[in-house]
């Protein structure tokens, strides 16, 4: 389904400061851990919006800030233009109805001492109003069959199911509350290969029929392509590079976005003895303490006097259409070029 | 195709001591496992040879038997409820399994040295990593205290870790994932091992620092012409670093073959279907190739082939009997009753 329309999820600024303190009696702040540091996108109805970055990056606690399990230190977030006030117990109701979560773990993520009809119907004691009581057993019935799992199965404990099988579980979790969002942090990383393909599947076929909006989280390059319409690059704390998929993958203009993709092994041995590999020097530095100007500039070979200086700004540039926040913005076709 | 098999089965036995045995050969090894619920067959009858300087990939799912088969080599399975029924492992020549523990510590670390895919529970939380990497050298060769540190400190440096002198003396936990990876290598490499397995070293690790770990172990493989197991469920690794492939399903090999081989054909149903199952970017938009079904479960394995519950191309035969690992030529060989089919396109 093509994305369309008016953007369904509007984020603005979006910054989660976490803080370092001192001392136990007399506590005082000495810094903060800047996982999210001014973030912002669009989200359209059916559109999947993918978001890739090493860990550490801040794509887990943007997740939890759009699901209002944090709240953002400043910044603002809106679900089909209305402001979701975390301070306000209605509108959190009203609003995370509307925007729901598949996590990365199976073997964790599901209480092990809850049958699946109850961790299914869970959503429902909540949001009452969503399904009348007698009407559950049926509605979640439907749910583990939409996911592509027996109905039967209702009464049985996640112990039960394989690994790809308790993901299913998950996202017919996600989905009892009709929502029209659903982030997805790394769902499939935690499943073996010949698995990722069935849930990847399963999610694509969802999007159609119930016309979702995805935020996919990956580190998986390959998967993040596939499923995405549109894919973000962040590096501490911060989107570095945004675009269509095409324009990501093909016309990467930001130097760590050219990195992320020619580090990622290509499931094809011709040609690898002449691959263009950039490797990067050293670990990310730290959320707590980023570098100034540019945040990439202590990894980056293009640095120079000016990155340490300014801050480049998330825009388009010259030779390029789509966002990129580098001031030596280029475009540079590292899958393909050999 | 008539009985090459026999002359390359014959000839390394009856010239083994003049160069042509492999440096570390597993032939026909079975592993199982006592549990509660009965026996659970994790290896049943794997082989493979490796050589100087070669790096073998072990390609498999969770339960696939790869990373036993690696501990079985290690001599680091727990015994029981681990057992060996039948088997041997070669190292130059040597039956592994025939020897004592004291002997076996002995080629442990100094000949076949091991990686493993946690560095974070690998290493031991309370020791600074100067003291673990040390260790070696005082325990398997008697050096000094002070002679044993610097050599740890020149080895840290080898594997790149900056500022190795002030690190020495600092915890696991004060090192980075990619770092701790960096020290496991540093720990592994110490005495100089033939023959190096690495047990999934980078699947905990962003890409930026795959990447970086990978060409650390491409460089010492190069620079010591050691032989290298490198235990994976990753194509795109085996594709980048691999020689040669062995994939593994349900305890067993069903394909061997150079690692260009494989990519360009599969030559059993399962391999092809993983193979197909990676999204590619010319596939965008479709639905991607999913092999169905579940992996088997090893307390109950399926009769016949044990991968016919899920293949596409299943005959009669395929649930009674199971398939050998048959030849198709001097270096591949595929354990399909159907490979000839499955390699040239009118399987199914």
């Amino acid at each position: 389904m093509a994305p369309q329309g008016d953007p369904i999820l509007e984020v603005r600024d979006l910054v989660k400061h976490f803080p370092l303190t001192q001392g136990i009696v007399m506590k005082r702040q000495i810094g903060a851990i800047k996982a999210v540091d001014g973030v912002s996108f669009d989200l359209r109805r059916g559109e999947t919006l993918g978001v890739v970055g090493e860990s550490g990056c801040g794509k887990s606690t943007l997740a939890k800030l759009l699901m209002a399990l944090e709240k953002p230190t400043s910044g603002s977030v809106k679900v089909n233009g209305e402001l979701v006030d975390v301070h306000k117990g209605s509108n959190l109701k009203r609003f995370r109805r509307n925007i729901q979560m598949v996590m990365q773990d199976p073997y964790t993520s599901l209480n092990p001492r809850m049958t699946v009809g109850d961790i299914i119907g869970e959503p429902y004691e909540i949001h009452t109003d969503v399904a009348p009581k007698g009407d559950r057993r049926k509605k979640v019935q439907d749910l583990l069959e939409v996911v592509g799992l027996n109905p039967d199965h209702i009464n049985r404990y996640p112990h039960q199911f394989s690994g790809g099988q308790r993901q299913r579980i998950g996202i017919a979790r996600g989905l009892a509350l009709q929502p029209e969002i659903i982030i997805c942090d790394e769902p499939v990383s935690a499943l073996d290969v010949s698995i990722q393909a069935q849930v990847i599947n399963l999610l694509e076929r969802l999007q159609t029929e119930f016309g979702l909006a995805y935020i996919f989280i990956a580190h998986d390059l390959s998967v993040v392509r596939h499923i995405s319409d549109r894919v973000a690059v962040m590096y501490l704390g911060k989107i570095v590079e945004i675009g269509k998929d095409t324009e990501i993958y093909d016309k990467p203009s930001h130097p760590y976005t050219q990195a992320l993709l020619s580090a990622v092994p290509v499931p094809d041995p011709e040609g690898r003895e002449s691959r263009e590999r950039i490797i990067l020097q050293g670990d990310p530095p730290s959320p707590a303490n980023p570098p100034s100007g540019c945040r990439f500039r202590t990894r980056c070979w293009k640095a120079q006097e000016i990155c340490a200086v300014e801050e480049p700004l998330l825009q388009i540039r010259p030779g390029t259409d789509h966002e990129s926040a580098c001031h030596f913005a280029e475009v540079h076709d590292v899958v393909h070029a050999s | 195709m008539k009985n090459p098999s026999v002359d390359t089965h014959l000839l390394p036995a009856d010239s083994g001591s003049i160069g042509t045995e492999p440096l570390l050969a597993v032939d026909n090894l079975h592993v199982e496992f006592t549990t509660r619920q009965g026996v659970a067959r994790a290896v049943n009858g794997v082989s493979y040879a490796l050589n100087a300087g070669e790096t073998l990939a072990v390609l498999g799912e969770s339960g696939s038997g790869k990373s036993v088969t690696a501990q079985a080599i290690m001599g680091i399975l727990d015994m029981p409820p681990a057992r060996i029924p039948k088997g041997e492992i070669r190292f130059r020549g040597t039956d592994l399994l025939q020897l004592s523990e004291a002997q076996r510590s002995q080629i442990r670390g100094q000949q076949i040295a091991m990686i493993f895919q946690d560095a974070l529970s690998a290493l031991n939380p309370v020791f600074t990593v100067g003291w673990q990497i040390a260790e070696m050298f005082r325990v398997h060769k008697g050096m000094s205290k002070k002679a044993a540190y610097a050599k740890a400190v020149e080895l840290m440096d080898r594997v790149r870790i900056p500022a190795a002198k002030q690190r020495v003396n600092d915890y696991p936990h004060q090192f980075s994932g990619g770092m701790r990876q960096r020290i496991m290598i540093a720990m592994s490499i110490a005495l100089d091992p033939d023959v190096l397995i690495a047990d999934e070293p980078t699947t905990a690790l962003d890409v930026t620092v795959q990447a970086q770990i990978m060409e650390l172990l491409a460089e010492l493989q190069r620079e010591s012409n050691m032989g290298m197991i490198l235990i994976t469920h990753d194509l795109g690794v085996v594709a980048d670093v691999a020689d040669k492939i062995a994939v593994m399903y349900g305890g067993r090999i069903v394909e061997n073959a150079p690692v260009h081989d494989i990519y360009r054909n599969a030559a059993h149903p399962y391999t092809k279907g993983l193979l197909e199952s990676i999204p590619r970017v010319d596939m965008k938009g479709q639905e991607l190739y999913a092999i169905k079904g579940l992996p088997p479960n090893l307390l109950d394995m399926p009769t016949g082939c044990a991968f016919h519950p899920r293949c596409p191309f299943r005959q009669d035969d395929c649930v009674t009997d199971v398939p050998a690992l048959h030849e198709i030529s001097g270096t591949r060989s595929s354990a399909c009753h159907y490979w000839r089919e499955v390699l040239d396109g009118t399987a199914g």
